[in-house]
């Protein structure tokens, strides 16, 4: 036979890669050129316009000893932990709810996702108004009779934290219980049968069993809510602007705010960059442990 | 009847030669003027600029302020899809900008017009010069350095108004008695900035903010005087406490309704005043530098126009540059706005009592460099958000000093 050696790997399935070719330049000049010119750039002293005038790690410096800055991470990691918790807890609670076989199920269904249509800018501003002090719940509450009730978070610099994690979980958390309610619904039937005839009470049943079989959907939901409490932005401009005072600043306002407004974009290139390289930080390994666990396999 | 349909028809005819005669072209003009005064004096000159050419107006206001508006100006002009025309302040806002070749060159207009003898002051056109060439057109002059006190208020607390800082804060007491906010202070940080300055001018004078902020002084920097204003600035955070307040244009409303009995913001303020038909005098009163140092920063607003490749358009932005300069535009935008003409020849004959004070020490030359010309956007950025941390906690006026010396020197 003329056939001779193995077939060469880069042109098998060749139409499928030319296909490709497209989208493959696209994450490398877009995705991976752009956040290494941000990269570069973050070491010069760019004000307004981009100037490659190296100045070594002073961004970085000056970055690290900024107050803003720091209450901006230290924001970030409260509202992330907290948001991540809560909205997985509530997602999966609101979901067992609802999987009870209750009666008008997609009506209560399309109540609890329809926060989730609405952009950060609307939920920015319709809890700016449920939790003005002067018309909102405190208003209600002391008009109910408990005159000494105060809640006023909006002003507050140590509960601001708290209105941003209330208006982040109401948008986000009906998400989360759809994608639940739709991994509840997967479970074999079999499944609470049995669990039935051994007479387990089924708070158990969720929590033992249902629970641990629900780790794929319960990884979507993760991936999709840490997304959002990176990328935290437009929530914080329409609700605090960032007020009382620095209280609720996070990184990616930072960003802007140095990249825009104070026309300082080293800085602000020193910021995203700090932002990318704890996004990695989290990304690789987890990639590194996904490849090693599929060549076990 | 058919005279009317004539008339209609030959208007219709006219309309469709127009074009091929004139080249006129819309002229999108984009500007943060959007509260209620600001919003009447944009369409005072988009009335003139559409009389006196036959251009047309494209208004692109952006809501929010400055800090919301500039950036989307910034990048609008160098990703490429250059406005019209657009608003920035006086000072070093532009300048890369005008460095990098994206603006339009106005001299011409400039010389013929005769723009170095009218403006006063020159320092305004100075600005717009970029060696030795003309790169935008002044419009009007504000000044932040005043403080504005609600009459209403300080009667119903039983007391004589504040003409000063020292009386303004002994009055404090009886306003709180009174279920009067002493201070309406909005929480953003070009806000609780330009109190600082204001005090720093007004407490300090006008050769200490120089000291301070164009020479950077050390020992200025670090004097009793400075510390002494810090400390004056803890005390405005306790007057203002409780206001709970954000918009510049909603702490003005508490002095208009009379709930608050001081606050200190830029001139512009007189324009909510006049919206809400109120009268200098027996409304409200003016203080310029908190009663203390009356002396002004001659700041305000240019006209930019970013390089186009449209002749049209070009064409349209020398007139609009033209307009801008003229008597009547000058006249009409500013008494809506409650700023200063940038022209020292225009008489200016039923001005209130506030205008009357401001172009008086205009005239008397006290004035001193805006915060624009003298420090860079991003040391102005660190200084609001030093301003606005140390309002939203309880940071002591000596760290606050310390940081704000940092900061100063940093720009060295």
């Amino acid at each position: 036979m003329a056939h001779s050696g193995p077939p060469i790997r880069l042109f098998q399935n060749w139409s499928a890669k030319l296909a490709a070719t497209p989208m493959i330049l696209t994450a490398l000049v877009v995705f991976i050129g752009c956040s290494l010119w941000t990269v570069v750039y973050s070491f010069t002293n760019s004000r307004l316009l981009p100037r490659l005038d190296f100045v070594g790690l002073a961004q970085y410096e000056r970055l690290w000893s900024t107050p803003r800055w720091q209450v901006s991470i230290e924001n970030l990691a409260i509202y992330g932990i907290l948001a991540l918790v809560l909205t997985l807890a509530i997602g999966f609670l609101l979901a067992v709810l609802l999987d009870q076989k209750i009666r008008f199920e997609d009506g209560f269904r399309t109540i609890i996702l329809f926060p989730y249509a609405l952009s950060f800018i609307v939920t920015g501003v319709v809890w700016q108004w449920i939790l003005n002090p002067d018309f909102g719940l405190q208003h209600i509450i002391r008009g109910m009779g408990f005159s000494g009730f105060t809640f006023d978070p909006l002003n507050n610099p140590d509960l601001v934290i708290v209105a941003l994690l209330a208006a982040g979980i109401w948008q986000g958390a009906g998400l989360t219980t759809v994608i639940m309610l739709a991994g509840l619904r997967g479970i074999d039937e079999d499944v609470w049968k049995a669990s039935r005839v051994d007479g387990i009470p089924a708070w158990k049943t969720y929590l033992f069993i249902i629970l641990p079989m629900m780790k794929p959907v319960f990884a979507t939901c993760i991936v999709l809510i840490s997304a959002g409490i990176i990328k935290l932005y437009d929530l914080v401009v329409a609700l605090t602007r960032g007020g009382p005072g620095i209280a609720s600043e996070v990184p990616a306002k930072y960003v802007y705010d140095y990249m825009f407004g104070n026309q300082n974009l080293g800085q602000g290139f020193a910021a995203s960059t700090m932002m990318l390289a704890a996004v990695l930080a989290i990304i690789i390994p987890f990639a590194l442990f996904r490849m090693g666990r599929k060549r076990h396999v | 009847m058919q005279n009317i349909s004539m008339r209609r028809l030959l208007a219709g005819a006219a309309l469709t030669i127009l074009p091929f005669g004139a080249m006129a072209a819309d002229l999108e003009v984009t500007h943060w003027w959007t509260s209620g005064g600001e919003a009447a004096a944009v369409q005072e000159l988009a009335r003139i600029f559409e009389e006196q050419t036959e251009h047309s107006w494209v208004d692109g206001a952006i809501a929010g302020s400055g800090s919301t508006a500039r950036p989307i100006m910034v990048s609008r002009i160098i990703g490429g899809d250059p406005m019209g025309a657009t608003q920035f302040n006086h000072g070093l806002q532009a300048q890369e900008l005008v460095e990098a070749g994206l603006m339009q060159d106005l001299t011409e207009v400039a010389e013929a017009n005769g723009w170095r003898d009218s403006i006063n002051p020159v320092s305004l056109l100075d600005a717009c010069t970029f060696e030795g060439r003309v790169y935008c057109a002044p419009l009007n002059i504000h000044s932040p350095q005043w403080m504005w006190t609600s009459l209403a208020a300080f009667e119903k607390a039983g007391i004589e108004p504040a003409t000063n800082w020292e009386e303004l804060k002994a009055a404090a007491p009886a306003l709180r008695e009174a279920g009067i906010l002493p201070l309406a202070q909005g929480m953003q940080g070009w806000q609780t900035a330009l109190l600082l300055y204001a005090m720093i001018s007004g407490i300090g004078g006008a050769d200490f903010y120089n000291q301070v902020f164009a020479e950077r002084n050390e020992d200025a920097l670090n004097s009793d005087t400075l510390k002494n204003i810090f400390a004056e600035y803890a005390i405005a955070r306790d007057l203002a406490s409780g206001g709970n307040l954000s918009d510049w244009n909603m702490a003005t409303n508490r002095i208009i309704e009379g709930t608050a009995a001081a606050q200190v913001m830029g001139d512009w303020a007189q324009g909510e005043f006049a919206l809400a038909g109120k009268t200098a005098g027996t409304d409200y009163g003016c203080h310029i530098g908190l009663g203390g140092e009356p002396v002004i920063a001659t700041g305000g607003d240019a006209i930019y126009f970013p390089v186009n490749d449209d002749e049209a358009v070009t064409e349209a932005q020398r007139a609009l540059a033209q307009v801008i300069l003229s008597e009547e535009a000058q006249v009409a935008f500013n008494a809506a706005k409650g700023s200063l003409p940038v022209r020292g020849d225009i008489d200016l004959a039923e001005v209130n009592e506030c205008t009357q004070a401001g172009l008086e020490t205009l005239k008397a030359g006290n004035t001193i460099p805006t915060i624009d010309l003298v420090m860079s956007s991003d040391s102005r950025g660190q200084i609001e958000d030093l301003t606005a941390e140390f309002f939203g906690s309880s940071l002591s006026a000596e760290d606050a000093h310390a940081r704000f010396v940092q900061i100063v020197q940093s720009e060295m």
